[in-house]
């Protein structure tokens, strides 16, 4: 098999390159840096990964090695390379999260800020709405849907995720939004005349903008999680390849016990770790988003403005 | 002909510890005028629905009895209508922290109202008008100023950008809610100076809230008493404050500190005649609103007290002045209803 592209993890170009131009969006705080460095890496293996391994799939001749320099994460079971294993995984169950927290969270902008912008009783009924969804417990209905679907694919589980996460954001995004809409500064552009929607668009929505971004994170890492969690149980369906698929066949191969630690690691580490890069720019994405904070001093400035009043709080 | 007018305006909110057949009546009864090139004071504590009229009188909240008069035409429903009064009354707010999206620049806050009201205009008009207005509210240098956040002004510059957005689009009566109460001490007198001179170059209608008895009477050509929602005294502003005849007026009058009177009884009250009776019943029974902290409560305030004019414009809801005319049935004439000593002690050097 053959990698050129970076591991998860390797270091991308925007932390080093032109700083200049990238920094009005280039936010300071290295948590955001490490985080978002994280994640590129682990999105251009999805993107780019695939077309350059060969072995994710078919028989290969040598099952169950170990780590060589022909098999740089050994192989499984029926010979095939866990690296190329890791990275098709990789694509997948991105992809699971990238559509099941789109989704997720279209529907609770949806179904919060209308509600709460509104009021009266169309809040009332989406309030009911999102209350019902959230008392559903969500992962027997997805199983159940899963099931009934018989895997169905990568959209499909999206889809199930999707539809059964959105009602926790719904309801912060509601009450966001009725402190958003009772600020001055909506009844001064309700004053000068602004249409229903613009003022939903253009006032409200970019206020919650810090709100929606961490809940979007937040429902990637639950949709990544939700669906390693039913791929482990065998409910994702084993038609494609995701990390949870991965530990899936790894579980039945019993390669814990017989030690094949290369086969389940792996895809358990990049769950980790893509989970810990999403919290870790969830942490900080309010500096990235709120210009309040975005034009804000350097952390260094911060440190030198801090540094005076030292002495004296030690005396 | 007024500019804007509202007569008999009531607006009354369910809150969830009252029943529905009583309501909490933020507004009741409440009329008045604004004239161009006038500026009205609305004066009263808090809570005494000062806010609740500037509101309505903006329309950004519906009454539930009276009528607006925007340059003697009733206020039309509908979009048309509401967008016609939007670009004729405008209002400023009391909160400069909380009137502007901290998400837009000032450039954008200023070019909204442009296009919604004047959508003919080119974008380098507009640049034009937005460095005009900034001018007109001395924020220099403009250019920098549209390009800031509000989270880089300060509390005046902030309040400076909320006139100029609310004179964007030209209106001819100009609602400021409380607009320096907010402010620090220092820089509260430059934002009135500046209100003042932007009402007389526009010929601004504009209706000054307040409970701050000095700049109303300062500023303002008439002042309006408000006390739990009801309108008890109206007139000129110096007569108002010097000679008040609602005891409300008198006690809010006296309230207020004056340097003049340093180490005297400031703090020992209102130097009124204290004829209190215990009388029952309130606002809630239909009668005097001031009635449980009158000192001059009589049986009969447990009725409505009818509007008496006293003549040379001004007006009082008190039992007190109708006594003088009711007996002898006969309307009061201006010159006998103002005589220039005031009728109670007024507390004076």
């Amino acid at each position: 098999m053959t990698v050129t592209s970076g591991r998860p993890g390797a270091p991308t170009p925007p932390a080093v390159a032109a700083p200049g131009a990238r920094r009005r969006w280039m936010p300071r705080d290295g948590r955001a840096r490490v985080g978002l460095a994280v994640i590129a890496g682990f999105v251009l293996v999805a993107v780019v990964g695939p077309f350059l391994v060969t072995g994710a799939s078919g028989i290969g001749p040598d099952p169950l090695a170990p780590p060589s320099a022909q098999h740089w994460l050994g192989t499984t079971q029926t010979g095939q390379d866990v690296l190329a294993q890791l990275v098709v995984a990789t694509r997948g169950s991105l992809l699971v999260g990238a559509l099941a927290g789109l989704l997720a969270t279209v529907l609770s902008i949806v179904v919060g800020v209308v509600g709460g912008y509104v009021g009266g009783r169309v809040d009332e009924a989406l309030s009911l709405l999102s209350n019902v969804t959230l008392v559903i417990p969500s992962l027997p209905l997805v199983i159940l849907v899963t099931h009934y679907l018989d895997g169905g694919g990568i959209l499909a589980i999206s889809v199930v995720i999707g539809l059964t996460s959105w009602a926790a954001s719904a309801r912060v995004l509601r009450a966001q939004t009725r402190s958003v809409r009772a600020r001055d500064h909506v009844a001064a552009s309700r004053a000068l005349g602004e249409r229903p929607w613009r003022m939903v668009l253009v006032e409200v929505v970019p206020n919650l903008l810090p709100v929606i971004a961490a809940q979007f994170v937040f429902a990637v890492i639950f949709a990544i999680l939700t669906e390693a969690g039913l791929s482990f149980l065998g409910l994702g369906g084993v038609d494609h390849l995701t990390w949870g698929t991965m530990l899936y066949f790894a579980q039945n191969a019993q390669a814990l016990a017989i030690g094949a630690w290369w086969w389940f690691i792996p895809p358990g580490l990049a769950i980790a770790l893509l989970g810990c890069a999403l919290s870790l720019l969830n942490l900080s994405l309010d500096e990235v988003i709120n210009p309040r904070l975005r034009g804000s001093r350097s952390r260094r400035d911060r440190r030198a403005a801090r540094r005076p009043a030292q002495p004296r709080e030690e005396r | 002909m007024s500019r804007l007018a509202a007569h008999g305006l009531v607006r009354e909110f369910r809150l969830p510890g009252r029943s529905r057949r009583h309501p909490l009546r933020a507004v009741s009864d409440v009329s008045l005028e604004l004239h161009a090139g006038e500026t009205v004071a609305l004066v009263g504590e808090s809570g005494s629905g000062k806010s609740t009229v500037a509101r309505i009188l903006a329309r950004l909240d519906t009454p539930d009895a009276g009528t607006i008069l925007l340059d003697g035409q009733p206020a039309t429903p509908g979009r048309r209508g509401l967008r016609h009064h939007h670009r004729q009354v405008q209002i400023v707010f009391q909160d400069p922290f909380a009137s502007l999206n901290p998400f837009h620049t000032v450039d954008h806050h200023l070019r909204r109202p442009l296009r919604l009201h004047h959508p003919a205009l080119g974008r380098a008009e507009e640049d034009e008008r937005i460095h005009h207005l900034l001018d007109r509210v001395n924020l220099v240098p403009a250019g920098r100023v549209a390009a800031a956040h509000p989270h880089e002004l300060s509390g005046g510059q902030r309040q400076r950008v909320a006139i100029a957005r609310a004179l964007a689009c030209r209106p001819g009566v100009l609602l400021a809610d409380e607009p320096v109460s907010m402010l620090d001490v220092s820089i509260r007198l430059e934002i009135l100076r500046l209100l003042d001179r932007l009402r007389a170059e526009d010929d601004l209608a504009v209706l000054y809230i307040t409970h701050d008895l000095a700049t109303a009477r300062h500023f303002a050509h008439r002042i309006l008493v408000m006390y739990r929602g009801e309108l008890v005294e109206s007139g000129p502003s110096d007569a108002v404050i010097l000679d008040p005849r609602h005891p409300y007026t008198r006690l809010l009058a006296a309230a207020a500190p004056d340097p003049r009177r340093r180490g005297t009884s400031a703090l020992a009250g209102p130097d009124l005649p204290v004829t209190r009776v215990e009388v029952p019943g309130g606002t809630d029974a239909g009668g005097c609103p001031f009635l449980d902290r009158c000192p001059q409560a009589m049986p009969r305030c447990r009725l409505r007290p009818p509007l008496v004019p006293l003549g040379g414009g001004r007006t009082a809801r008190c039992w007190l002045h109708a006594a003088d005319t009711d007996p002898a049935g006969s309307p009061p004439g201006p010159a006998t209803t103002r005589p220039p000593a005031p009728p109670t002690a007024r507390p004076d050097p």
